[in-house]
């Protein structure tokens, strides 16, 4: 479906907002991904970036703007073409979100039940080689329960995988990993990329991995996104918010004392 | 805003009581979209080729209803006997003992026995719905769920909606047969009638109306039950407080409406 011009764009996001009851999240957010890159999203607490994925995933309704997947608006699809674009689309949450009643090789198995028409033993045998491909063959039988936290998320990647998507989300997949647990997924990611020519998206506040892993990185604060570029272009950047995100500065804000006097005595402006 | 609340008392209230009504009328409009959403997927699931799993209401079944026979059977055995205690005791003020088979009948049949059961079952399996799927909600399993193409409603709701709809009647039934069976007992050593003659008798009385008035509320219960347990588990907000919550908040709630709901239905059917 994809042309073969250089680079189609996979994912076109047009002047996004979105809102949390009244508060703003997302103030214009424009982003392409492009075939086959990592882009990966990076923001601190708060950014909105972890929000900016949920519209990527169509899990809400955006204020206005418009979301571009694959060549198609998701913003405004019917429940039965977003089903059958979630075929294409792979997702490893943060917490890995394994269903607990499940065991692991079930949970893996899960979208190829509902996507395709399978024999059992044919299902058994993907399943398997997704297990290959992130180190877990062998622990098809236990429940997530029984993991540990890497092995949670590795599972959780072979479930994204299980249908070959196109594209593939990652929600921050080093968060509250040890740093060599955290290496190995991103040699993952870069593998899954190489070796099965996916379009990969990822959600992250670790420097190193968003350095090692991406294509293009998109810094995202305070719901706008600063700079999208490649990796030496942002670490070049001269803007003072990226370089405090670069270089772990707390952030200064110039404090006006009235506005404070008034924040502590808890009086609305 | 603050500063306006803090002026007018008044304002205040009329704030609030508009406020908790659009959150009321909110409420209802999402429990009625859930309803008919998990109805849509019941009876056109299968044409859309993304059934309901059959396994799945068949484990719900066990859950909420062969795991609950035990004690709505010793219960309803309890509630036969007490109604037993007292009828036989206000009866023989009128010398009219061997009536409390009737009473019995037609008590237990018509509104302990439904009552009881989705009280029960409320209380055992309301909560745990909606403990499961706040918790599902809050690790974000509900999104996973979501990204792999399956509507939560298909996944989760309708087979709640149906094993109750299936579960809650046949248990009131069984409940039927425990709370007659108690009473029998009872009668049977202080009255002297044998088991024969007051099951002869307690079928003599019964028309298939009374059944059939305790099979419809238990209908009705089935789906309060299932409807108020799915609705506070998929509105679970603010971590394992929240589901704390909702889960306490549903009980409670299954609880009243089931309650107000059987005052109706008494009054409408027996007018």
């Amino acid at each position: 479906m994809a042309s073969d011009r250089p680079q189609p764009a996979i994912i076109e996001v047009q002047d996004l907002v979105a809102h949390y009851g009244v508060r703003r999240i997302l103030d214009g957010i424009s982003l392409t991904v492009n075939d086959g890159e990592i882009m990966v999203i990076m923001g601190g607490s708060g950014s909105g970036k972890s929000t900016l994925l949920r519209y990527l995933l169509g899990l809400n309704r955006p204020t206005s703007g418009k979301v571009r997947m694959l060549g198609k608006d998701i913003t405004h699809m019917s429940g039965q073409e977003l089903f059958e674009l979630r075929r294409n689309i792979g997702v490893a949450f943060q917490g890995g979100a394994l269903f607990g009643s499940m065991t692991v090789g079930e949970n893996i198995r899960l979208p190829l039940r509902e996507h395709a028409k399978l024999d059992e033993q044919t299902m058994q045998i993907m399943t398997r080689m997704k297990l290959e491909v992130v180190n877990l063959l062998g622990f098809e039988d236990l429940m997530p329960a029984e993991l540990s936290g890497g092995m949670v998320k590795r599972a959780a990647v072979a479930r994204a995988i299980i249908m070959d998507p196109k594209l593939l989300f990652f929600d921050e997949p080093s968060a509250g990993l040890d740093p060599v647990t955290a290496a190995e997924l991103d040699e993952l990611i870069l593998r899954l990329r190489d070796a099965m020519h996916m379009t990969i998206i990822v959600v992250t506040h670790e420097l190193e991995s968003a350095f090692k892993i991406a294509d293009r990185i998109a810094v995202l604060d305070a719901g706008k996104i600063l700079l999208c570029g490649s990796v030496d272009e942002v670490r070049q950047s001269g803007d003072e918010r990226i370089q405090d995100i670069l270089n772990r500065r707390p952030r200064n804000e110039d404090v006006d004392p009235e506005e404070y006097l008034r924040r502590l005595t808890g009086e609305a402006l | 805003m603050t500063s306006r609340r803090k002026e007018n008392p008044l304002l205040v209230f009329v704030e609030d009581v508009g406020r908790a009504t659009v959150r009321g009328i909110a409420e209802l409009g999402y429990v009625a979209g859930l309803l008919g959403e998990s109805l849509y997927w019941l009876v056109l699931g299968p044409r859309r080729r993304q059934p309901v799993r059959l396994a799945a209401v068949f484990g719900e079944m066990m859950n909420i209803g062969i795991q609950a026979i035990p004690i709505v059977a010793v219960l309803n055995l309890a509630i036969g006997i007490m109604l037993a205690i007292q009828g036989i005791a206000t009866l023989k003020l009128f010398g009219a003992e061997s009536q409390v088979v009737v009473g019995i009948a037609l008590s237990v049949t018509r509104e302990f026995s439904p009552l009881l059961v989705s009280i029960l079952v409320a209380g055992r399996s309301g909560s745990a719905i909606t403990a499961r799927i706040g918790t599902m909600l809050e690790s974000q399993e509900i999104d996973a769920l979501r990204v792999i193409g399956i509507s939560p409603v298909r996944y989760l709701a309708a087979p709640v909606l149906l094993a109750m709809l299936i579960i809650v009647p046949t248990l009131t039934i069984l409940g039927d047969f425990m709370g007659m069976l108690g009473g029998a007992i009872y009668s049977g050593v202080e009255l002297n009638i044998s088991l024969w003659a007051y099951a002869n008798r307690s079928i003599e009385v019964l028309a298939v109306d009374d059944i059939r008035q305790g099979l419809v509320k238990s209908t009705v219960f089935a789906v309060i039950i299932a409807m108020v347990g799915l609705s506070n588990g998929f509105q679970v907000r603010g971590g394992a407080a929240g589901v704390g919550r909702a889960t306490t908040r549903s009980v409670v709630m299954s609880i009243s409406y089931i309650v107000l709901a059987d005052m109706l239905f008494t009054y409408f059917l027996n007018r």
